[in-house]
């Protein structure tokens, strides 16, 4: 097991929910959450999956914890014990590897059970996986709340007691609890204010650090991710549009959806007020989405060619690693 | 001078009441809002910059009063107090909506969903202009045109649920800017929206300030909207301001340790992985159960023994002001 080796393998994996309409319920179309991502989380980095709300970067993130399972394609999860197809696994065989995979949830004033008390959320992960006594149990608990910089005492205090940064900082203490090897965050500081949101940031990284984890972090923030990423995917309708190293994103920029999206971002800093570039109209309906390549309609560069043929992931010349886009207007393509 | 300041509020205290106890939600506000000017009010949350726009606007809830101070809104007739006014009198009415207008963060409540979308802009120009019927609904029409909303003449009449979340804010937009508004509040505009729709709204609040010299009071927490945004910033902290001035200044060369802790505490886009951002540690104060002094004096690394009194506001230079005991440290610092 190399420090790089792909943790998790995500090969074609699509998920579809269905639209009901009418008395019957009859399925008349499919929301197309999730449409065909091929991806490789490396074990130990940091991996921040960036888009606009409805490209299904939360289904995706749920699709590798097998939240919600995907109607098509594979995840493989690999560890130790060689490689395993997660998504060919039932409820029970999945049991053994929840264990590896958590996630902290966006909002923390929904995700903790208020009539729980913090030992109570926080003993429940612990329990199912084989901590048996009360006392332990509560050691455990203790030292967790420690490593997230919160007071031992706090357990026996229910959430409301505590304010939007401690909460999410309880969170992160849940999903440590059973010690896993991956954690998606879904927009883990996006409810925080600024100064609470750094305070998050840090401590994130210090636990990487300490614990050797690996982050998918979701967010619709491009600023957070390249401080804290190591490489990035821009998603757009269900689809991966470019993927590569996060400094890279920024000097060097493929896909005209990114270039978009990074020019719409408010930089705090007045000496690099740069052109924005204004995208016209919304997101397209993933439950209609438009043929051929799905930002055509918005992008400023598309030809005919956009309209019809749906580009490929290609692997572009990088001095910082693979760097892949989605675009026919990009040259030189590396040979695969 | 004199001429173009369309708005002037000065130490501004409005205070809530819940459960008999006293929310000094604004402690003595100052600023002026100037005529084709963009003023950003910047904060956390919890710090007051709602309440400011919604003392203004006389939208304050029922258990709550200005209790010292002034607002004058410098219009066409003259100066006239709008904190003296009867909350739903005549003239309030008359200036509500017409000449200063609001947006609101939320356009999914504030907006009646039970009503089209046309009706809802309609119902401003019946109340103030004497356009008559077929007037009022071409104008509509006309506005939801210049907000960028594809097929205005359909859309006119539908419905809130059958916009999206950036159409809804243009729609809201529209209503505000219905009657040409000498002052525009927006509060958190863009907050729920994507950055690609946030840069398509930021456009069209350019042209208006551009197009009529329409003043606009922005309301946001983002840094980075400020300095692509603002003429002129006010920092507040826990209902006070602790640090205004224009944009350049304030942001090139913050005085208030808070401004410089904020600052600190945001990665910025372009600037990699190797930025350094520093958290501000601890918590805002308990509105209920503030800190004497200085509001900042807990959380702040310049803390000294006269911060246990609440200081002054000091004039740094003619258009910037901080309220920091040792702002003269930090302002040679700045210089430097």
């Amino acid at each position: 097991m190399q420090p790089n080796d792909p943790i998790l393998k995500l090969r074609d994996v699509q998920v579809h929910f269905p639209v009901k309409t009418g008395v019957f319920k009859r399925v008349t179309g499919h929301v197309r959450a999730v449409d065909g991502v091929d991806l490789d989380v490396r074990r130990g980095e940091v991996l921040g999956l960036v888009g606009e709300s409805g490209c299904g970067k939360t289904t995706l993130g749920k699709a590798i914890l097998q939240l919600v399972r995907a109607t098509q394609g594979t995840v493989t999860y690999s560890g130790e014990d060689g490689e395993t197809e997660l998504t060919s696994l039932d409820d029970a065989g999945l049991f053994r590897f929840r264990k590896r995979l958590q996630i902290v949830f966006q909002d923390p004033h929904s995700s903790l059970n208020p009539a729980f008390t913090i030992f109570g959320s926080l003993e429940d992960p612990l329990r199912h996986y084989g901590v048996k006594t009360r006392e332990e149990r509560r050691k455990i608990v203790g030292d967790l709340l420690e490593a997230v910089n919160m007071r031992r005492e706090s357990m026996d205090r229910y959430p409301h007691e505590f304010s939007g940064g401690q909460r999410q900082r309880i969170g992160i203490a849940r999903a440590l609890s059973i010690e896993p090897e991956l954690i998606v965050c879904d927009e883990a500081v996006s409810a925080l204010d600024v100064s609470i949101q750094a305070q998050v940031l840090q401590l994130l990284m210090a636990l990487k650090r300490e614990k050797n984890l690996t982050y998918v972090f979701i967010t619709h923030d491009l600023s957070v991710t390249e401080y804290l990423c190591d490489r990035i995917a821009v998603m757009y309708l269900g689809k991966i549009v470019e993927l590569c190293d996060a400094e890279d994103l920024y000097a060097n920029t493929l896909h005209p959806y990114s270039e978009a999206l990074l020019s719409a971002i408010p930089v705090a800093d007045l000496d690099k007020k740069s052109r924005r570039i204004v995208l016209q109209g919304d997101v397209p309906s993933p439950v209609n989405p438009p043929s051929g390549c799905p930002f055509h309609p918005r992008c400023r560069y598309a030809v005919d060619r956009c309209k019809t043929e749906v580009p490929e992931l290609r692997r572009f010349k990088s001095a910082k690693g693979e760097h892949m886009a989605a675009c026919h207007l990009i040259d030189q393509p590396l040979a695969e | 001078m004199a001429n173009d300041v369309a708005l002037t509020v000065k130490a501004l205290k409005t205070y809530i009441y819940t459960n008999n106890r006293c929310n000094r939600a604004l402690d003595g506000v100052s600023f002026e809002i100037r005529q084709g000017k963009t003023l950003c009010i910047v904060g956390e949350s919890g710090c007051g910059k709602s309440v400011t726009a919604a003392s203004i606007m006389q939208l304050l809830p029922t258990l709550s009063r200005i209790e010292e101070g002034e607002i004058t809104y410098h219009g066409p007739d003259g100066p006239v107090r709008i904190d003296q006014l009867p909350r739903d009198g005549a003239k309030m009415r008359a200036i509500r909506g017409k000449e200063i207008a609001m947006i609101f963060q939320d356009p999914m409540t504030a907006l009646n969903p039970v009503y089209s979308i046309g009706f809802q802009i309609k119902e401003m120009l019946k109340y103030h202009t004497g356009l008559g019927r077929s007037d009022r609904h071409s104008k509509a029409i006309d506005l939801l045109r210049s907000m960028g909303i594809p097929l205005p003449k359909k859309r006119v009449n539908e419905y809130p649920h059958l916009y999206s979340g950036g159409m809804r804010q243009r729609a809201m937009i529209a209503i505000g800017m219905s009657c040409n508004p000498r002052i525009l509040i927006a509060d958190e505009p863009t907050t729920a929206l994507d950055v690609t729709i946030q840069a398509q709204i930021f456009e069209l609040m350019d042209t208006l300030k551009r197009d009529h010299g329409t003043a606009i009071m922005l309301i946001t927490h983002d840094m980075g909207v400020v300095a692509e945004l603002a003429d002129d910033v006010a920092v507040m902290y826990m209902g006070n301001i602790v640090e205004a001035g224009p944009v350049g200044k304030v942001l090139r060369n913050p005085v208030h340790p808070y401004t410089r802790a904020l600052l600190d505490s945001i990665p910025v886009l372009g600037r990699g992985k190797d930025q350094e951002i520093k958290a501000i540690p601890g918590q805002t104060p308990d509105p209920y159960n503030r800190p004497k002094g200085c509001q900042f004096a807990d959380r702040c690394a310049y803390r000294i023994g006269a911060c246990d009194q609440m200081p002054d506001e000091m004039q740094v230079a003619p258009d910037h002001r901080v309220t920091c005991w040792r702002y003269e440290e930090f302002a040679a610092d700045a210089a430097e």
